[in-house]
């Protein structure tokens, strides 16, 4: 899986030599965005299924989304300044929709991890955490209708950059665009994969401690227990 | 389920009456705000857009307090054991502080709003008082619903007073967007332009689509 996304998001780094140097990063920064956000909203339906299957696998896949979408978020947000920089002429433009809804939507998932360290009770932890994610995760597109609707008030401009762009930079963001969302699922599956191994740890190292002293030896972790 | 909300609306309102503990706090930092604005501003009067955002952004930060205090009476007095024990329907819960909430902020703003006009507004107030009372009220029930949620997903958690408001200022975003854009030609200088209907529908279609979702996952946050 990690082989096949990372051919992808190397694969299209020669495709796109012919293009203006700087727009290259916008094979980087409009996959990312788009994955972060779809990465939210699974991570809604995740906790939507939490809530209904109390089950807490749900929650910790919820958890592994959200947290990946929020790095994914902060390498938008500094991929969309470097451009913005770089076409514009400032690192922040209050008027672009985009930009400054993704700075909300940000700042509300910046949230998650201090409601879920705040609250002691795990079971209580998860439920809410996941009552959070699907509001979250339907404030997203409402915020973007919003937002977008704020500007284009103003200023009318067209809906997607690629419909006027050649073939050639359609492919390739497409390509890049199954590359980033490959790379994302894989980090999700590694996120779980160490979460899972480090919960085993704990255990066996519960059962050699004799079960005293848990909190010290584990440290404080609002990640969902399996 | 009508006499339930009924019910527990009449508590709310009661505990307020004998507390006084939400709204004159609210009214208190309101005009505390216009003092700030003031001087942080240094006008002496505001108008159009400016006034709009001087003005929502304080009432935005007014009603967090009272978003803050929503719970607090049921969460320290055992007050969700007695509800979950009573055989009534949850979602009574949601509606009945959804509407103390939505009342709350009225009556903040039925003194908030006039005293704005008094220190800060330039343009007379009167010009376009029907518009802005429909705005208001259109912005208090979004404020109501979404700050409803957010209280109760906040109540459980040590760090209440800091919670509540990190969640709740971006959800509000939309809401502060659109009452700002509709109240600017409201007050502006020399005659009340028209409200702007696109803004209005985007806040009412705002306010309708969270109190679906808050109905939604709303029972969620009182399972025990």
């Amino acid at each position: 899986m990690l082989t096949i996304a990372f051919a992808l998001v190397f694969f299209y780094a020669p495709n796109d030599a012919d293009q203006g140097f700087i727009f290259k990063i916008f094979y980087v920064h409009v996959p990312m965005a788009i994955v972060a956000l779809f990465g939210f909203v699974a991570g809604a339906v995740f906790a939507a299924l939490h809530l209904r299957s109390q089950d807490s696998k749900w929650d910790m896949r919820s958890y592994v989304t959200i947290h990946i979408s929020v790095i994914l978020a902060v390498g938008v947000l500094v991929t969309g300044s470097i451009w913005a920089r770089a076409s514009w002429g400032h690192w922040w433009i209050w008027d672009e929709p985009m930009l400054v809804s993704f700075l909300i939507v940000f700042l509300l998932y910046a949230t998650y991890w201090p409601l879920r360290f705040s609250i002691e009770d795990k079971e209580k932890q998860s439920r809410y955490a996941s009552v959070f994610a699907i509001v979250a995760g339907a404030f997203v597109p409402l915020n973007f209708a919003a937002v977008r609707m704020a500007e284009s008030f103003t200023h009318p401009q067209t809906a997607t950059t690629t419909t006027s762009a050649p073939p050639s930079v359609t492919l390739t963001f497409l390509v890049a665009l199954a590359g980033m969302t490959l790379l994302f699922i894989t980090l999700c599956k590694y996120e779980m994969a160490s979460k899972h191994a480090t919960f085993r740890l704990r255990a066996l190292r519960r059962r050699l401690a004799g079960d005293e002293d848990e909190l010290a030896l584990n440290g404080r972790s609002a990640a969902p227990q399996l | 389920m009508r006499s339930t909300v009924a019910a527990l609306l009449s508590k709310e309102l009661t505990l307020e009456w004998r507390t006084r503990e939400s709204v004159p706090a609210m009214v208190l930092f309101s005009i505390a705000t216009y003092v700030v604005f003031h001087f942080g501003l240094d006008r002496d009067r505001v108008t159009g857009d400016l006034a709009s955002g001087v003005l929502w952004v304080t009432l935005l930060f007014a009603a967090i307090l009272g978003v803050n205090r929503l719970f607090v009476a049921e969460y320290e007095q055992g007050g969700f054991d007695g509800f979950l024990l009573a055989p009534v329907d949850r979602t009574a819960l949601l509606v009945a502080k959804a509407l103390t909430l939505f009342l709350f902020l009225c009556i903040v703003e039925v003194v908030a709003v006039p005293a704005f006009a008094l220190l800060l507004l330039g343009p007379p107030l009167t010009q376009a008082l029907p518009e802005l009372v429909l705005v208001l009220l259109l912005a208090n029930a979004g404020i109501a619903v979404l700050g409803t949620l957010v209280a109760g997903l906040a109540i459980q958690t040590r760090a209440r007073d800091l919670i509540v408001p990190l969640i709740a200022l971006p959800l509000l975003v939309p809401v502060l967007l659109a009452a700002a854009r509709c109240a600017t030609p409201l007050l502006q200088d020399g005659g009340a332009g028209a409200l702007p209907a696109d803004w209005l529908a985007i806040l009412a279609i705002y306010d309708l689509l969270f109190a679906l979702i808050a109905y939604a996952v709303f029972d969620f946050l009182l399972e025990d």
